[in-house]
């Protein structure tokens, strides 16, 4: 006899939480090795992974976990702006007062808005050396190649980010900041004045206004700014970054030498797959063939040989690093408060008018010539940075950092020299001051044009044109400049926090500041 | 029966679809070109650029005063009244007196009394602008009008 509706309708009502626990996970508990795999393929957050991850890329010191640092900060990001957005009114009469607010009245506000300012050091300084792994690594090479293209965009973005935020709070360092920003994006005038076709092609006021909606900095502005830093950069960061994960998983997970010794894969985890060598996988494999990857990846013509499942393996890896974020950010916040000075005032700069610290190396070039400096310089060395794949095409062993000894050597050869003419230079220019000192009148086409900071550009072009004629390397020629770029950037932001001070003079160190 | 011939290098269809991809494209970018005007202000929402700073008699000869919200320095000398801009030339930051004529905080350039630059970044002097007297006897300064470095409203 047939079961009574009602009935069926109870027993329905009873089975609710197993039936609708089975229609959410469509899978067995993650505990054999089909269901881990089914784990990561039917879930959409987690499918983006492949089921099973080579055990050299879960080794600690191949990637330090700074790619998922730089993913997990641009998440506390997103998260703790959305909070702040709550309080804060971006308008000129009503910034700085939600600010101050937010900071001394909102209950938690204070931590938030610390948190936000945290994890932007945090994202910058993850997506440097992020950028820093994958170079020295080699990890940017062959079919990777635009993946590296897509990494220097997001660099761009993340700093496009961080300078578009600190309009907002509408204080002394935000409204000095962006007329320095907006004036260097004015800076080609430089040039068309020098040619003096300024009347004719102002490209660099048609910028300046385009920026700022305005002659000079207003609520025309805040408002670019504002929107600009919580809608358009971060929908474009994320229209860059699925690409860029999607295409690690693409190529076959990330870069690793093909050469790998029992050596290299102490403390990684294994499970019971992890020393099984297939010739032909398709009988015992335990996962599907979801799409075609390129290159020697595990799923290529072998079995899962040295791979470890992701499930739990990766994503513990992930969610360690993502707790590891979190809690530097946090434990941070709770002791260093984010700086609001004075409420804007257009007649007084800061004296000195200092950026963050990520900024302050530019700030030291833009001290040489506006031009050249602000826009001449960064944009050489972006599209340098962007080129990098194209014009070195060495075949070579991936996933090694410095490759081998003689990568190491190049790289410490170029580290001392790049210190060198570096050091050596701000020493001159200290001591000796600079072509306009000597010659008050010298048209302004020779100083955007000699500079120190050309003169350092120069010498480095020069010593990486030495290393590839030396070494017969376009490899080593890329990691003598690349080497050179970072302790420049380094030597510089340095000199700038701690050795410049009012007026943009040298002094030894803050304390000897005049009191004014 | 049918009269096409098919010895054409593109065949209509292939003709067609091109036609309407080559249209929906220029379409496209031209709506964006236009769009670029967009972000440009028709009118700038800036108080305006001239202002007034006083009578003659407010300035004695050999004399000089800084208008401060508008960041521009006001002297008289012998030969006539003159407007100097307090806005650097480098990256716009505002210059401050100082011994021997201006000096600039953000990246220390540094202007004699009269503007010219002695030293620093700064790509050129500071700007002079336009003096002129309104017919009610009030001096105004145009500060959207630059003139040579020099040029003083004689009075």
């Amino acid at each position: 006899m047939a079961k009574d509706a009602i009935e069926i309708f109870i027993e329905n009502l009873k089975k609710l939480p197993l039936l609708f626990k089975q229609s959410l996970i469509r899978h067995d508990k993650p505990t054999s090795d089909r269901a881990k795999s089914q784990t990561v393929f039917s879930n959409i957050f987690l499918h983006i992974h492949s089921t099973r991850v080579h055990r050299y890329t879960l080794k600690p010191t191949f990637t330090f976990g700074l790619g998922i640092m730089a993913a997990s900060s641009f998440m506390i990001l997103c998260i703790t702006g959305v909070i702040l957005m709550v309080y804060y009114k971006p308008s000129v009469a009503l910034a700085y007062d939600s600010i101050k607010d937010i900071q001394f009245i909102v209950p938690g506000g204070k931590f938030i808005r610390n948190l936000h300012r945290l994890a932007t050091n945090i994202m910058i300084i993850s997506v440097m050396l992020h950028m820093g792994r994958v170079f020295y690594t080699a990890a940017y090479k062959g079919e990777r190649a635009f993946n590296w293209v897509l990494g220097v965009g997001l660099y761009i973005v993340t700093i496009l980010l961080s300078f578009t935020g600190y309009l907002l709070p509408w204080d002394q360092l935000a409204y000095w900041a962006v007329t320095i920003g907006a004036n260097i994006a004015a800076s080609p005038r430089e040039i068309t004045d020098a040619l003096g076709i300024t009347s004719l092609f102002d490209i660099g006021g048609l910028t300046r206004t385009m920026i700022l909606g305005s002659e000079s900095i207003g609520q025309e502005a805040l408002t670019r700014f504002y929107f600009i830093h919580i809608m358009v950069l971060p929908i474009l960061l994320i229209l860059l970054l699925s690409p860029h994960l999607w295409r690690v998983r693409k190529d076959g997970g990330l870069a690793k030498p093909e050469n790998i010794t029992e050596e290299d894969l102490v403390n990684t985890p294994k499970d019971s797959y992890s020393d099984k060598v297939f010739i032909n996988a398709a009988p015992e494999k335990t996962y599907n063939l979801m799409c075609m990857v390129k290159g020697t990846s595990p799923a290529v013509g072998k079995g899962p040989e040295n791979t470890v499942s992701s499930w739990p393996y990766l994503f513990t890896a992930e969610v360690g690093i993502f707790i590891f974020t979190l809690a530097i950010c946090c434990l941070y916040a709770l002791f260093v408060d984010a700086p609001l000075k004075e409420m804007a005032n257009p007649m007084v700069p800061e004296n000195p008018a200092k950026a963050p610290w990520y900024f302050l190396g530019v700030q030291e070039l833009v001290s040489y010539s506006a031009f050249m400096g602000g826009v001449g310089i960064p944009t050489i060395v972006l599209i340098g940075l962007g080129l990098v794949p194209y014009l070195d095409r060495e075949k070579q062993q991936l996933g090694r950092w410095f490759d081998d000894e003689t990568g190491l050597l190049v790289a410490t050869k170029s580290a001392i020299f790049s210190a060198v003419t570096c050091i050596g230079t701000l020493i001159f220019l200290v001591a000796f001051g600079w072509l306009r000192n000597w010659f008050p009148h010298i048209p302004q086409l020779i100083i955007i044009v000699l500079n120190p900071g050309t003169v350092l550009l120069t010498a480095v072009i020069l010593w990486s044109i030495h290393i590839m004629k030396t070494f017969q390397s376009t490899r080593l020629a890329a990691i003598s400049l690349f080497t050179c770029f970072i302790v420049f950037f380094l030597i510089l932001t340095y000199f700038a926090v701690y050795h410049r001070g009012p007026n943009w003079a040298f002094y030894w160190w803050p304390s000897m500041w005049p009191i004014h | 029966m049918s009269s096409i011939t098919t010895n054409e290098k593109v065949s209509r269809r292939d003709f067609l679809s091109i036609g309407a991809i080559v249209g929906a494209i220029s379409a496209f970018a031209l709506s964006i070109f236009g769009l670029m005007k967009f972000p440009m202000p028709g009118l700038f929402p800036d108080v305006s650029s001239i202002f007034k700073i006083g009578k003659v008699e407010d300035f004695p000869v050999d004399s000089s005063k800084i208008i401060s919200d508008r960041n521009v320095m006001v002297s008289r000398d012998a030969e006539g009244i003159y407007a100097i801009s307090l806005v650097c030339t480098h990256l716009g930051c505002i210059v401050a007196p100082s011994e021997s004529g201006y000096k600039c905080p953000c990246h220390g350039s540094v202007y004699d009394v009269l503007g010219n630059v002695l030293g620093g970044p700064a790509p050129k002097g500071l700007n002079w602008f336009e003096v002129s007297l309104s017919p009610t006897g009030k001096l105004l300064v145009d500060a959207s009008k630059t003139v040579k470095a020099g040029t003083k409203f004689a009075v």
